[in-house]
């Protein structure tokens, strides 16, 4: 059991990373990013079978920030939109060096 | 410790600290009136005119505007600085007080047997390590002699500055920049230890700086002050290694301990010779000899009262206090002496021979200063400290005289050229006065005595100090530690009769300048113009007064050292006083150069003084008859001299030739090498440019990274965990 939720969380893991690299519309990266926390969750809920209820703490915490930041990163992502009329991560670049 | 048993500690030598402290205490609050004065609106001290002196050979010098003309007809009412009035009073006051303070410490010196120096330490200075310096002051009886001279002269010449500086604008700045040499000067001659000297020598130097140009806004001036500062630094550099290797070789710089440590050295060694070499070094540079002698006759672009004090009476002595200081060095380094008698000779017959064909009458003296610090470099040389100490005090005295009596004749010419606002001529040309003897009797009266005394005749007081000088020199050639010694091949014998001969030759060249001077200023028809001669006249009382007192020291400043033979032949006084005086501190070393030699036999001694008197009288004699009254001419009617006589007027173009061997030349490797190949080249463009280069390129390399894509931020990001992760899968 426990080698089939971790083989499943890397799974869902990987795609959040290709995801991450390959994608440009920000939402979906966005998502992306969601989806590698959730993977971590899911190992952290697998592993806490063997280590204790820690891992389940974690997975609350996990989820908290995760919140918050979509709340952020969301807004943030809504300003870029309305400034840019975009949200293709190719035309952020106002810091290149 | 010393002070609390030594017998001098409940005396007033316990406030020895207050003697320089009195003339600081006048710089801050001379300085403060000359600071405040010109911050605030007024007849300020910009110094844009030059007071009463017209400056060597610069005629615009005379074309400036006079403060006094700054109005029609101004000089009616001349504008004073409107705190002359104290500074009137603070600049000598304080000297008076510390001449009072010194006296008090004479009588008590006298009152008790001084064994060892009595050492007031104020504080540890410089803790470093080994290195234990302490902020001390030493009184016997060589820093006493110098106080009296420094303090008893410096005060003549304070009040004499009242008169002849009235009308100067920076009125006191001057007396501030005085005050402050005195302070300096009293530190050098009192330190207890070659760093506290060297401190002083440091100061005097700096206000030496200061007062030579104290007219600055003229280019000359400002030149000279600088070129006296410069080639006192190559001085101050022997000085600086001599003081390095003592510490090196001693571990200490207290003259008391260094004394008490000296036999450690190996007399005659290589390491007490070059330490006394550098020492003689910074001497040369101080006191003006061969090859750093060229500064002091420029110094005369200074205040004629500054010429008296600091480069006639005190200051270029410190060279001769120095060696007599640092006797217990120079008494177990035979060739070093030598070569201090050997300079100090061949400087004496040099700048006597300059100072023949001179025509500014403060040269005149300015190179008789020079020889007769020679003389002063000959006695402590051959060992004679006392002799070489007893000159240096009556030198001051007639010197000073001398020096002062010139700025009353320069004051007198300057006020009749004034008067008649006449500004063609030059006020200090000799060949400008004549007859002033009719005009200025007291000064003339004055000025013939200390020329009788530089030159050597009885019974003035440079008559016993040179011919003491002399005899030493004489005396030495047999038996002492110098005549065994040997300097450039020679044997050690032979120098000293060389110096005895030059030492004579000088003599007479000393009385012929001498006698000149005084015929060209004093006798003959006057030059001064008709329009001009009405207006010449005595300087006023608190001029002439300091010139009356140093006359009559220069009279009899004699007797604070009879030599014997003359004593029992006519016991007109108490023979060898100030070498009673000094035996504590130069005793032991006089004695070990003076080896086995035995004393000159009366008789010898007799020849000797007749000799030399006969010199001086010759001297005399050969100037007033080559100088009829009808060969003096004034500067207009005088041909150009040729030959030997043009090389003396030109001073035997030491200063063309140093300039095309030492100046050109390191301006010119200044120039090529260190500005545009060091600084330009090296520091500049490499150092301070490169490294700003060499950082705005590793900026631009980090600024690459910054792409702004955050698809390639993602993969850095993934690719840096991936390593961390191998890293850390490695390390399990």
């Amino acid at each position: 059991m426990l080698a089939e939720s971790l083989t499943l969380s890397a799974a869902l893991f990987t795609i959040g990373v290709i995801g991450v690299l390959t994608r440009r519309n920000a939402i979906i990266v966005f998502m992306c990013v969601e989806l590698m926390l959730n993977a971590v969750n899911l190992s952290f809920v697998a592993l806490s079978r063997l280590y204790g209820a820690t891992g389940q703490v974690f997975v609350i915490f996990v989820m908290t920030v995760a919140a918050a930041e979509a709340a952020v990163g969301l807004a943030i992502i809504i300003s870029i939109f309305r400034h840019k009329k975009s949200v293709n991560l190719q035309d952020i670049n106002i810091l290149r060096g | 410790m010393l002070e609390s048993t030594h017998p001098l500690a409940d005396t007033a030598a316990r406030f020895v600290w207050w003697l320089p402290t009195l003339p600081l205490i006048g710089f801050l609050i001379n300085g403060a009136l000359s600071v405040y004065a010109s911050a605030k609106l007024g007849p300020a001290d910009p110094s844009s005119d030059h007071g009463h002196e017209a400056h060597g050979h610069s005629a615009n010098a005379h074309h400036q505007p006079h403060a006094a003309d700054a109005g029609h007809d101004g000089h009616d009412t001349p504008i004073r600085h409107r705190f002359a009035a104290i500074a009137s009073v603070v600049g000598p006051g304080v000297m008076v007080v510390a001449f009072g303070l010194a006296l008090a410490t004479f009588f008590a010196m006298r009152g008790v047997e001084m064994h060892s120096p009595y050492v007031n330490t104020l504080f540890s200075w410089l803790p470093v390590g080994a290195l234990q310096v302490d902020a001390a002051l030493q009184l016997d009886g060589l820093s006493m002699v110098m106080v009296l001279v420094i303090t008893g002269i410096g005060m003549l010449i304070h009040l004499f500055s009242v008169g002849y500086m009235q009308d100067d604008p920076g009125y006191p700045r001057y007396f501030a920049y005085l005050n402050l040499f005195v302070f300096f000067m009293l530190l050098l001659v009192l330190g207890a230890n070659y760093v506290v000297t060297f401190v002083g020598w440091e100061g005097v130097g700096l206000c030496s700086y200061l007062l030579i140009g104290f007219w600055f806004s003229e280019q000359a001036n400002a030149d000279a002050g600088k070129k006296a500062f410069i080639v006192n630094r190559i001085g101050d550099f022997g000085f600086m290694v001599a003081m390095f290797m003592l510490f090196a070789h001693l571990g200490t710089l207290d003259y008391t301990t260094i004394a008490a440590k000296a036999d450690q050295l190996p007399a005659g060694g290589i390491v007490v010779t070059a330490i006394c070499l550098f020492l003689f070094l910074g001497c040369a540079g101080k006191s003006a000899q061969i090859p750093l002698f060229v500064w002091l006759p420029d110094a005369m672009a200074g205040p004629t009262p500054v010429s008296a004090l600091i480069h006639a009476a005190t200051m270029v002595t410190a060279g001769v206090f120095l060696v007599a200081r640092s006797s217990m060095l120079f008494s177990i380094a035979p060739v070093a002496s030598l070569t201090v008698a050997l300079v100090g000779a061949v400087t004496a017959l040099f700048a006597a021979t300059i100072g023949l064909k001179q025509w500014d009458i403060k040269k005149v003296l300015a190179y008789s200063t020079v020889s007769q610090l020679g003389y002063m470099f000959i006695g402590v040389g051959v060992g004679a400290y006392t002799a070489g100490v007893f000159h240096l005090v009556t030198h001051a005295f007639f010197k000073a005289l001398l020096f002062l009596g010139s700025g009353s004749v320069i004051y007198a010419m300057h006020r009749a050229y004034h008067a008649t606002h006449h500004h063609g001529d030059d006020a200090q040309d000799m060949r400008n006065m004549g007859g002033l003897k009719k005009y200025m009797p007291a000064t003339w009266a004055l000025m013939w005595i200390a020329t009788l005394a530089i030159a050597g005749v009885p019974p003035f007081s440079g008559f016993f100090s040179k011919d003491e000088i002399l005899g030493a020199a004489f005396a030495r050639a047999h038996g002492s530690t110098l005549a065994d010694a040997t300097l450039l091949g020679l044997p050690g014998s032979t120098v000293l009769y060389i110096v005895w001969v030059l030492g004579l030759a000088s003599a007479l060249l000393t009385a012929i300048y001498m006698t000149r001077m005084m015929l060209y200023t004093f006798h003959g028809p006057n030059r001064t113009g008709a329009a001009n001669t009405p207006h010449l006249a005595e300087a006023p009382w608190i001029m002439t007064g300091p010139l009356v007192v140093l006359g009559v020291l220069s009279l009899v400043g004699g007797w604070l050292n009879l030599p014997a033979v003359i004593t029992d032949l006519m016991p007109i006084g108490p023979s060898g006083t100030l070498e009673h005086w000094l035996e504590p501190v130069v005793g032991e070393a006089t004695a070990r150069v003076a080896g086995t030699g035995t004393h000159l036999s009366a008789s010898t001694e007799e020849v000797l003084i007749g000799f030399a008197v006969a010199i001086a009288i010759a001297g005399i004699v050969i100037a007033k008859m080559r100088l009829k009254p009808e060969v003096l001419v004034s500067k207009s009617a005088s041909l150009p001299s040729n030959g030997i006589q043009r090389v003396l007027e030109h001073k035997w173009f030491v200063d063309e030739a140093y300039d095309a061997t030492l100046v050109k030349p390191t301006y010119a490797i200044s120039k090529s090498v260190l500005w545009t190949g060091i600084d330009v080249g090296l520091i500049d463009t490499l150092l301070v440019n490169g490294s700003a280069a060499l950082t705005r390129f590793l900026g631009w390399m980090g600024g690459q990274l910054q792409s702004g894509r955050v698809g390639t931020y993602a993969w850095m990001l993934v690719l840096g965990a991936l390593l961390l992760l191998r890293a850390f899968a490695r390390a399990s």
